[in-house]
C-alpha cells in the first residue's frame, strides 16, 4: 500500500509506521461483510462463507475467495467487488488468491446468513437436501420443480398450499 | 506430500491435464448448446447450469496444464488456440447432441465414469489434482443425479421415449471403451500415484449402468467393440472440427481479441 507521507521528524521507523498506519484485520473483515453478493445482495460475502482468509503478508493484503461453483460467473465480479471496496477504504497493495481446497460448503454460511436469505424469499439449505418450508408462508407441503435454478447455487421448489414457486438455495 | 512432484514425467502429466480439461471443455461446450432450445424452461435451465459446471472445471483443469506444460499457454490459450489433432478428449464427449433424450444418455454415460475418476483422484499424490477433484466431485455427483433420474424417467416412461433412450444407448455405446482403455501416459500417472488405471474403473462403471439401465427398463449392448483415439489424439471424429469452428470463431476471426 501506498503510506501517506510521515513527518520528517518522526522517530517511528519504518516498520512501526507502517504497523500503526494500517488497518486491523478484524477492521477489514467488518469491511468484507459489508460486500453484499452480486447476485443475492441480501446477503455479504463473509454471510456466503466464501472468504477464507484474511493476511498480511509483508505490506500486501492477501484475501483467500473460495468460488460456490466451478463456473459460477459471479465470481469474476466478486473479485472485483472486494477490490473496490478494500481500495474505497485506501487500501491499495491488494492480492486476491483463489483457493479451491477445500472446497466450498454451504455449511459455512452464517447463520446470520441463512435468515436473512428466508426473509428476501429464498430457502436456506438444509442437511435433508430440500427446503424445510416455504418461505412466504411457512407451509411444509412442497414440490420440486427443478433440481437446478436461475443462478448455479439454486433450485426451483413450488409451495402446493400458497402456490408460489420459489428458489431453494442446494445444499452442498 | 509435495505439492508438485518433480519426478514425474511432466510432458506425460501435462496429457493427463489435457484430457481431463478437453472431457469437460468439449462436453461442456456440446451442452451449451441447448441453451435456448431444450423442450421446457427447467430443463433449459438446469442443462446451461451444467455446461456451466463443466467450463468451470475446463478453467481449474487446463490452468494447471498450461502451468505443467511451462510453455506460458493459459486456458484460454490452451481452449481456443489449438486444433483439432491437439485436443485430447474422449470421443463420447464430442458426440452431437442428437436429442434430448440422447443428450441426457451421452450425459449419464459420462457422469458416472467422471463421479469415479473424481472420487479416485481425491487421493492424487499432486495436491492440486486432489484439489480440483474434489470441487469437481461434489458438482459432478449432482449432474449424475438428474442425468440418472433422467435417464430411467425417459426409459421408463412412454413406449417413444422407451424407444429414443434404447437407440440412443445403442448409438453411444461404440464410445464407452475409450474411457477404460489405458496407454503410456496412464502407466506414467499410476506410478506416481497421480491418478487411477483406466482400467481399474470399468467393474465399478457397470455396476451403475446396471443399477440405473435396469431401472430404466433398457437393455446394456453387448457388444465389446469400442471407437478409440480421442485420448490420444489419434483420430477424432468429424464431429469434434465442427464444433471447434463454432467454438473458437471469436478467436480465430480476431486472435488474442480480449474485452
Amino acid at each position: 500500500m501506498t503510506l501517506p507521507d510521515k513527518p520528517v521528524s518522526s522517530k517511528e521507523t519504518d516498520a512501526e509506521f507502517f504497523k500503526n498506519s494500517v488497518p486491523s484485520i478484524s477492521q477489514i473483515w467488518e469491511w468484507l461483510h459489508a460486500v453484499p453478493d452480486p447476485e443475492i445482495p441480501v446477503i455479504s460475502l463473509t454471510d456466503l462463507g466464501i472468504i477464507r482468509d484474511v493476511v498480511w503478508e509483508g505490506e500486501t493484503l492477501v484475501v483467500s475467495v473460495t468460488p460456490t461453483y466451478s463456473g459460477c460467473p459471479a465470481t469474476s465480479i466478486i473479485n472485483l467487488d472486494i477490490e473496490t471496496a478494500l481500495r474505497d477504504r485506501g487500501l491499495t497493495n491488494i492480492r486476491l488468491k483463489q483457493q479451491i481446497f477445500p472446497p466450498w460448503t454451504t455449511d459455512w454460511m452464517t447463520p446470520e446468513g441463512a435468515e436473512k436469505l428466508e426473509k428476501y424469499g429464498i430457502a436456506p439449505p438444509t442437511a435433508a437436501g430440500g427446503p424445510k418450508r416455504c418461505p412466504n408462508c411457512s407451509s411444509t407441503n412442497l414440490e420440486k420443480l427443478s433440481q437446478f435454478g436461475s443462478t448455479p447455487c439454486k433450485a426451483q421448489w413450488k409451495c402446493q398450499d400458497c402456490l408460489e414457486p420459489f428458489d431453494y438455495f442446494k445444499c452442498i | 506430500m509435495p505439492a508438485t512432484n518433480k519426478t514425474v514425467d511432466q510432458s506425460a502429466l501435462f496429457q493427463f491435464l489435457l484430457r481431463m480439461g478437453d472431457n469437460t471443455l468439449v462436453l461442456g461446450h456440446r451442452v451449451s448448446e441447448w441453451c435456448g432450445h431444450a423442450p421446457v424452461l427447467e430443463e433449459d435451465i438446469a442443462l446451461a447450469n451444467t455446461a456451466l459446471d463443466l467450463i468451470g472445471q475446463t478453467q481449474f483443469w487446463l490452468n494447471l496444464a498450461g502451468e505443467v506444460e511451462g510453455a506460458g499457454r493459459d486456458e484460454d490459450a490452451l481452449a481456443f488456440h489449438r486444433d483439432v489433432w491437439d485436443f485430447r478428449n474422449i470421443l463420447l464427449v464430442e458426440m452431437p447432441n442428437g436429442d434430448f433424450g440422447q443428450t441426457l444418455m451421452r450425459q449419464f454415460l459420462f457422469d458416472a465414469w467422471a463421479s469415479i475418476m473424481l472420487g479416485r483422484l481425491q487421493t492424487s499424490s499432486d495436491e492440486r489434482i486432489a484439489g480440483i477433484a474434489a470441487k469437481a466431485s461434489k458438482e459432478v455427483a449432482y449432474h449424475l443425479e438428474r442425468s440418472a433420474d433422467t435417464v430411467v424417467g425417459l426409459g421408463d416412461g412412454t413406449a417413444e421415449s422407451h424407444a429414443k433412450m434404447q437407440g440412443a444407448l445403442d448409438y453411444l455405446w461404440p464410445y464407452v471403451g475409450e474411457m477404460f482403455i489405458s496407454d503410456d501416459v496412464d502407466t506414467a500417472m499410476v506410478s506416481a500415484s497421480i491418478a487411477p488405471d483406466p482400467t481399474s474403473l470399468r467393474n465399478e462403471y457397470d455396476a451403475i449402468l446396471e443399477r440405473v439401465l435396469g431401472q430404466a427398463k433398457l437393455s446394456i449392448p453387448t457388444s465389446q467393440f469400442a471407437h478409440k483415439g480421442g485420448r490420444t489424439g489419434a483420430i477424432h471424429t468429424e464431429h469434434l472440427g465442427h464444433l471447434l469452428t463454432q467454438m473458437q470463431w471469436l478467436q480465430r476471426a480476431y486472435p488474442d481479441a480480449s474485452w
